[in-house]
């Protein structure tokens, strides 16, 4: 299991994968804008979408928790 | 007065034994116990640091009389790196653990005094246990006890350069001794520094947690910023210092050396790296790599506050001190350790007369509850401030954007920067066209029919655009000039040559008042 975090506050803008679906390293998970900038948090290893906390529009601060990965 | 005669010593030592005595250091089993973990003998650390046969000891024979305390755990002494003076003072953790007691102490205080007089770097190479609980009288509390380094170090401070290399454990007292060096090296697995062991946090908070965790290098490296560089290995950490100091002069007074130039390395030109979208990030590593030359770039604080990155390089051949925003971490927005990093490495160029060079990429300082709660604040004050007061030559570059406060942190034109100079994708304004039209007209865009925003927005954003339009700026001479991409590393070669003579005048004052 990794826990995929919010690097910094921000809005979703969207989220780029649904619960179930098999990733791979690098894949772009959710796309995040903060400061008007827009940044993709990517997964770190292979796996699967187990969970999706956020929905795009969310405000999430820094260090929650978007995605998880099993 | 009668004298009672000592008892009749075993054979007493010949020079010859002592001197191999000190030289082999501690117990076979510890230097088997280091190799282990990878750790070199402290006289090989020395001999890889320093010019073959440059090394001039002092005080070998102290404590010469304890047959476990060879050195009594520290080698100190003169050596030459590029053929320039160093002083160095090395633990020798195979004496109990390279532990302090008086004359380690002393020993450490004389060859500082020597770096101030020969006006030359004082280097550490630091694996300690810290003091000798046994000894504390005599090397704690007193004038000449271990606060005299510490003191020593800050008084040395932007005199001569001061570097560490830690090699093993910093701890307690000790762990200052990184703290006051200009930058340190950390050996991963190997090197930590720390207040209180895990031992004594358990003990006394009831905390739980590992060595690595608590005072690792990783973690200094990455996450509290004690650390600067992190590497496997310590010829590793060695030939880092080696690089690094080539930068350098021998103190405040003198002015580094240039060495023949080198073309940077071959790639994407600036103008393909940089994406048309103002919001889409880049690599900002690349951008360095074109106007660099190849090989030079020493990066300081890698792992910590990505989002603007810090190290040394030259141009040309000239020595430069570079601070670059970097979007593809966290937006190249700046927050406090970013802050706090920015001010740290003008200082330490501004120390040692290295130019320095902004590479503007930003959008601003971080805003939010979470870092104004943090002191975002004063944070950013202190890299302004060290910027505003930095004496050496300062080039600005606006890359891409630079909104807000983040113009003023990269050296925008306010600051005296020698030149600010703009490439075509610059952006310059108070924040971003969205923001603004948002912050100005809010309430007119609420009363507006819904069908109508966003024409409305659309034409608000074009009339702010052109309000920013960079050569509306370079017209108004905001900015110095506008660079074609390609002509980038040409122009800064030149640039950094025509403003070496800069001198800045100061206020009469002790000192300034620095936020912190």
């Amino acid at each position: 299991m990794s826990d995929v975090k919010a690097q910094m506050a921000g809005t979703v803008l969207e989220v780029l994968v649904t619960e179930g679906q098999a990733v791979e390293e690098g894949q772009d998970l959710v796309c995040l804008e903060s400061m008007k900038m827009q940044m993709f948090l990517q997964a770190e290893q292979g796996g699967t979408v187990s969970a999706v906390k956020v929905g795009a529009g969310d405000f999430v601060n820094e260090g929650d928790t978007l995605i998880v990965l099993a | 007065m009668t004298t009672t005669p000592a008892a009749p010593a075993a054979e007493p030592l010949s020079l010859n034994d002592r001197l191999a005595r000190i030289a082999a250091g501690g117990a076979p089993k510890y230097h088997e116990a280091a190799a282990r973990a990878g750790k070199l003998f402290v006289r090989e650390r020395l001999r890889l640091l320093l010019d073959e046969g440059s090394f001039l000891e002092e005080g070998a024979f102290a404590n010469c009389d304890a047959p476990d305390l060879p050195a009594d755990g520290v080698v100190t002494g003169v050596g030459r790196i590029h053929g320039r003076t160093v002083c160095v003072m090395a633990n020798d953790s195979t004496v109990k653990a390279g532990s302090w007691g008086s004359r380690t102490v002393e020993k450490i205080l004389r060859i500082q005094e020597t770096a101030i007089r020969l006006r030359v770097p004082m280097l550490y190479l630091v694996d300690s246990a810290g003091a000798r609980i046994t000894d504390q009288v005599e090397m704690f509390p007193g004038r000449r006890g271990a606060g005299r380094i510490f003191h020593n170090q800050v008084r040395m401070s932007g005199f001569v350069p001061q570097a560490c290399l830690l090699f093993g454990p910093s701890a307690a007292g000790g762990a200052y001794i990184p703290a006051f060096c200009d930058v340190v090296v950390m050996v991963e697995g190997n090197a930590s520094a720390y207040l209180g062991s895990p031992r004594m946090a358990e003990m006394v908070i009831g905390e739980k947690v590992s060595l690595e965790e608590m005072g690792g290098a990783r973690m200094h490296c990455s996450v509290s910023g004690v650390g600067d560089v992190l590497v496997k290995t310590e010829p590793e950490a060695i030939e880092w210092l080696r690089r690094y100091l080539a930068f350098f002069p021998q103190n405040f007074d003198g002015i580094p050396g240039n060495v023949p130039a080198v073309p940077p390395k071959a790639g994407k030109e600036i103008a393909d790296i940089i994406p048309r979208n103002q919001n889409q990030p880049f690599d900002m590593q690349q951008v360095i790599e074109r106007l660099v030359d190849e090989g030079s770039w020493l990066e300081i604080k890698k792992l910590f506050a990505g989002e603007l990155l810090t190290g040394l390089a030259r141009i040309g051949g000239q020595p430069v001190g570079i601070l670059a925003n970097q979007s593809r971490v966290k937006g190249g927005v700046l927050f406090t350790d970013s802050s706090d990093k920015g001010a740290r490495f003008i200082t330490l160029c501004d120390a040692f007369n290295i130019p320095l060079l902004f590479l503007a990429d930003v959008p601003g300082f971080m805003i939010g509850s979470a870092v104004e709660r943090s002191g975002i604040i004063r944070h950013g004050a202190k890299f302004i401030s060290a910027m505003a007061s930095a004496q050496v030559p300062k080039i600005s570059v606006i890359v891409r954007k630079a909104y807000g406060a983040g113009l003023y942190a990269m050296a925008g034109p306010a600051f005296e920067p020698d030149i600010c100079l703009a490439l075509p994708t610059a952006k310059i304004a108070v924040m971003g066209p969205e923001a603004a039209v948002n912050a100005v007209y809010a309430n007119k865009i609420a009363e507006l029919p819904e069908d109508q925003r966003e024409a409305y927005v659309a034409e608000k954003r074009a009339e702010y655009e052109r309000d920013i339009d960079l050569y509306r700026l370079a017209s108004e001479m905001v900015i110095d000039g506008v660079v074609p991409p390609e002509h980038l590393r040409d122009e800064l070669c030149a640039r950094l040559a025509a403003c070496r003579s800069r001198v800045t005048d100061d206020l009469p004052k002790r000192r300034p008042v620095t936020p912190v």
